[in-house]
């Protein structure tokens, strides 16, 4: 399978990224050998294997429904690039149009 | 010709209700309604590189309880999934929800409509998800601020089929939802402080067609009225659409409550492409057929079943059964006062009649009304005693109760002199006093105006203070009127 630059400007749009043309270039190119990489997997024949999606066979890891309030307020907000005494800023992010 | 002849609207509709927890979906930190911004918050909340979610346990149970009472399969082998999209009031860059495991699933809700019509709309699915945090947009000329104390509230989401034909039944269902999620103490069903929200899944097609039109999904609308608006909205403009040969288009729209449009939001027609995948941080959950057994022997009897009971065992008008059961509190003290009589039609008088206008008044709910049900239950036995009328009961010892809630009913009555007078030598002195005083109106009765029999009653009941039995005070008039 190959990419085409749709691909990677739709993968940039879900991820709110923009690039120029040159940077776009050079994720096709890495993106492609990523998946030619993960493509040698499809030479193993996988009929019949159970995808694998868990690392334990453990199930109901459950808690108690009751409050531990582990963090204050300030460290919450203490590694916010950009922060006021209440809130955690960021750019107007508002729908376009 | 109007549209409604010639179209028809297809409705689905997905509810979102906050489940009544104290700590979040995956972690410890407070679901505390109107704490100060970002102080409910936690490593997990925040999406903290290295921590792992925990599912409270809470939002199983209610998950599995709400899906109990509304027909559904509960699901054995649950598992979570990411759905990805970006956005900052998700820090993770991904929202836990279930995706092809919904914990519950093919249910139904029976709504009614005035008439007792009952109609049943499918549920397709109930599943599991977290909450988002909350963006302020309109604060500051240039940033978007961000409070992450709801990101990670557990959420149910309950998805209907298309079922719903009309605006009218949009609100009926929703009404039902609210009233069995209250019932439940699964969510508090307050729409306008969002911990209940709906979206509008709305269609528009030609009568008798088979294919579904192009659907429309319309967000932003925080009362049952707005839900019904919206879709009234929407349905004359998609059949204007579909009659100038317009293109409707599948998109999400938002309803605008001031001017009850809704509004195109424009974003990028790309489909959203949320790439679901199985959350592994999140192992596995068991629904095992004893829990479910479990949890359906604690749930509570239900508003419909409550119904069923209070018409066909209680004799219950239908008005009053559906009133009653509007609500678990009003359920709750009517089950008080019935303890104490099995005049069930005179506890549930009582309580759509004074208990109902002292509530409104003070504007109080039913769980702080001051009296305990037993003293309704001494007022009704008054009553049917003989000892005193309705009137009184209601005008008289009723207030005198709710200033003095310690003393019982008959202690009242009596210390305010108000018990009725049933002894016929006193009433017949009375009757005697007011024919005497009518000459006039004893001649029109005599000339046939027998419905003076009242006012005469009134002039009795003046002269008695409210004491006279009115029972045999009309037998004593007619008597000696027709003599």
């Amino acid at each position: 399978m190959k990419l085409t630059e749709e691909t990677v400007d739709k993968m940039a749009e879900l991820a709110k990224l923009e690039f120029n043309s040159e940077e776009k270039a050079t994720l096709l190119g890495d993106m492609n050998k990523i998946l030619s990489f993960m493509e040698k997997l499809n030479a193993l024949d996988t009929e019949g294997v159970e995808p694998l999606i868990y690392m334990t066979d453990e199930i109901n890891a459950l808690r108690k429904d009751e409050v531990v309030q582990t963090l204050t307020h300030d460290e919450a907000l203490k590694n916010a690039p950009k922060k006021d005494s209440d809130y955690f800023r960021v750019p107007k992010v508002l729908e376009r149009g | 010709m109007k549209f409604e002849d010639k179209y028809e609207i297809v409705i689905g509709l997905e509810v979102h209700a906050q489940l009544q927890t104290l700590s979040k979906a995956f972690s410890a930190d407070s679901t505390e309604f109107g704490a100060s911004p970002n102080t409910c918050v936690s490593v997990i909340t925040l999406g903290h590189p290295g921590t792992l979610p925990k599912l409270n346990e809470k939002v199983v149970e209610l998950a599995v309880k709400l899906g109990l009472a509304t027909n559904c399969q509960i699901r054995e082998v649950n598992r979570f999934a990411r759905k990805n999209y970006f956005y900052a009031d998700l820090p993770k860059g991904y929202q836990i929800s279930q995706f092809d495991t919904p914990i519950c699933y093919d249910g139904y809700i029976t709504i009614k409509d005035d008439a007792g019509n009952a109609k049943n709309i499918r549920l397709e699915r109930i599943h599991l998800e977290e909450d988002a945090g909350k963006s302020i947009h309109d604060q500051d000329p240039f940033d978007s601020l961000i409070d992450l104390n709801r990101a990670g509230v557990a959420l149910v989401e309950m998805v209907s089929r298309p079922d719903i034909s009309s605006s009218q039944e949009a609100g009926l269902y929703l009404t039902e939802i609210r009233k069995l999620v209250r019932y439940l103490d699964v969510c508090d069903g307050n729409m306008e402080e969002g911990s209940l929200r709906c979206d509008a899944n709305i269609s528009v097609r030609l009568k008798g067609a088979t294919e579904l039109g192009t659907k429309v999904e319309v967000k932003n609308m925080n009362s049952i009225r707005n839900v019904q608006r919206a879709i009234e909205f929407e349905f004359q403009r998609q059949c204007n659409c579909l009659e100038t040969g317009e293109t409707i288009y599948q998109e999400t729209r938002n309803f605008d409550a001031v001017s009850g449009e809704t509004r195109s939001m424009r974003s990028k027609e790309m489909a959203h492409d949320y790439r679901y995948f199985p959350e592994p941080d999140l192992p596995p959950l068991i629904v095992s057929e004893a829990y479910i057994d479990k949890i359906k022997s604690e749930l509570p009897e239900l508003p419909e079943a409550l119904f069923q009971k209070f018409v066909k065992q209680y004799g219950l008008p239908e008005y009053d059964a559906y009133w009653i059961t509007e609500d678990k509190a009003t359920v709750a003290y009517f089950l008080q006062i019935i303890k104490h009589t099995e005049d069930y039609k005179a506890a549930a008088n009582w309580m759509m009649g004074k208990i109902r206008s002292y509530l409104n008044e003070k504007g109080l709910s039913i769980e702080k009304f001051p009296l305990g049900g037993e003293k309704i239950g001494e007022l009704i036995a008054l009553v049917k005693s003989g000892k005193v009328s309705n009137t009184v009961a209601s005008e008289n010892i009723f207030p005198a109760l709710l200033e003095n809630p310690i003393k019982s009913a008959a202690v009242l009555a009596e210390e305010k002199n108000l018990i009725q007078q049933s002894d016929e030598s006193a009433l017949s002195a009375w009757v005697d006093q007011v024919i005497a005083k009518f000459p006039e109106k004893v001649a029109e009765y005599k000339g046939g105006k027998v419905g003076l029999i009242g006012m005469f009653m009134g002039e009795v009941m003046k002269i008695s203070g409210g004491k006279a039995d009115p029972k045999v005070t009309t037998r004593l008039l007619k008597e000696k009127l027709d003599a």
